[in-house]
């Protein structure tokens, strides 16, 4: 039975962002099912969908896919964003793994407590632009090709980017120094699916609101 | 070049312990390099070995890959424990993914201060015993095979030895109430590879003490 995959988690980006990005920028179209509150969450976790009891899940070729990295490795390799051997796919994970690492920091910050915020953006800008951002930076540098690996468009290059307009998100100035970083971010949001996935009324979620971080905790703890 | 593969790290389980399974479990000669200084550390930083100035590295087929998931990845693709197609990788994806969990809740607890150790030890063993032993338990009863994926050795079943083994440091008995589980750890524990990795003189490295912590905290806390 083929139909839409269908992504179950709640309203905003969390752990299921890149899984829409990802999926988006291969053109495939999705459904989404939010939970709303706790007796949604344990709805699903009585009825035996949930395989370790958590979300994000995913509705996809007939498995209910669960934990974030499988169910970005099975679209990647499904849709054809993971490089063309072993070697490339090493590359990718290297530069995914690490940027996945990034968007935690980016992630958490909504719920630092206030007396810790400032400490934490100041940690975000600090291994943004000393531990992250100089590394793909120098990656396109030395090869000088548009994407960041094997010259092809792969899912290194999708999270990339939506960690680096996250990051923006942050602190607007963020890529002031790396002056391929900022190319490459127009390039690739220009491609037609991301392009389309870029403009309001996609399925893209806004930044976690401090507002809305009470009602995350409640369905979540 | 081909040469054995080269681990960095320190001198203790940590994020490299997986990669010592996991090579010692697919018959890989391995060697290693152990950080034992900031000074050390400092030096790899500086010459560019470290792509993002971390480690676990692992010098393998003529790259210095950095990312504990990627070098995994690579050695389960490279050594055929990663499944035969897509939906075989995706289980075992999955199943690694929850073990990964688990033993990172047991990493995380050995850097926990003294006053919250007891309470979230406790929380491991409630999570192993009632969020991630019950599915691989289910998952072996329902098709009744040896290995967790496609009757054949995985880098599924290497981890989940690696987490049971871990778990029952701390309890001995935790699998008391998981027969296949037992089975499975009999079973999996005497692959001959395995059995040698889990003889003394192993590169195995053993649990976790305050003394490593401590050094950990100083050479690579930044």
């Amino acid at each position: 039975m083929s139909g839409k995959p269908k992504l179950h988690y709640f309203n905003g980006r969390g752990r299921m962002e890149s899984i829409r990005w990802l999926l988006a920028a291969a053109g495939v179209e999705f459904e989404e099912c939010f939970l709303e509150t706790k007796d949604d969450l344990a709805k699903l976790q009585k009825d035996g969908s949930l395989l370790f009891q958590q979300v994000p899940m995913v509705e996809i070729d007939g498995m209910k896919m669960v934990q974030t990295r499988a169910i970005g490795n099975y679209i990647a390799m499904k849709y054809n964003l993971y490089g063309k051997d072993l070697k490339e796919r090493a590359l990718i994970d290297m530069y995914v793994e690490a940027v996945i690492d990034l968007n935690e920091l980016l992630m958490t910050h909504a719920f630092q407590p206030a007396d810790k915020k400032e400490q934490h953006f100041a940690t975000i800008v600090d291994k943004a632009t000393n531990r992250y951002f100089p590394v793909y930076e120098k990656v396109l540098k030395d090869h000088g090709q548009d994407f960041l690996v094997g010259n092809r468009f792969s899912r290194a290059d999708v999270q990339l980017l939506e960690t680096l307009l996250m990051a923006e998100e942050c602190k607007p100035d963020i890529l002031a120094k790396f002056p391929l970083l900022q190319s490459f971010k127009a390039r690739i949001s220009n491609i037609p699916t991301i392009k389309k996935f870029l403009q309001p009324g996609s399925q893209r979620k806004p930044p976690l609101q401090e507002k809305d971080v009470p009602k995350l905790m409640k369905i979540f703890h | 070049m081909v040469g054995k593969p080269k681990l960095h790290y320190a001198k203790g389980r940590g994020r490299m312990e997986s990669i010592r399974w996991l090579l010692a479990a697919a018959g890989v000669e391995f060697e290693e390099e152990f950080i034992e200084t900031k000074e050390s550390l400092e030096k790899m930083r500086n010459d560019g070995s470290l792509l993002f100035q971390q480690v676990p590295m692992v010098e393998i087929d003529g790259m210095k890959m950095v990312q504990t998931r990627a070098i995994l990845s690579y050695i389960a693709a490279k050594y055929n424990l990663y499944g035969k197609d897509l939906k075989e990788r995706a289980w075992i994806d999955m199943y690694v993914e929850g073990t990964t969990e688990l033993m990172g809740m047991i990493m995380f607890h050995h850097f926990q201060p003294a006053d919250t150790k007891e309470k979230n030890l406790a929380l491991i063993i409630e999570r192993a015993t009632t969020r991630y032993f019950p599915v691989y338990e289910k998952a072996l009863k329902n098709h009744g095979r040896d290995y967790l994926v496609g009757n054949k050795l995985s880098w599924a079943d290497i981890h989940l030895l690696e987490t049971i083994l871990m778990v029952e440091e701390f309890k001995a008995d935790a699998l008391s109430t998981f027969p296949q589980l037992q089975a499975f750890k009999g079973r999996t524990s005497n692959i001959p590879t395995i059995k040698k990795f889990l003889q003394p003189g192993s590169q195995r490295k053993p649990p976790t003490d305050e003394k490593f912590v401590a050094m950990a905290l100083k050479v690579f806390n930044s």
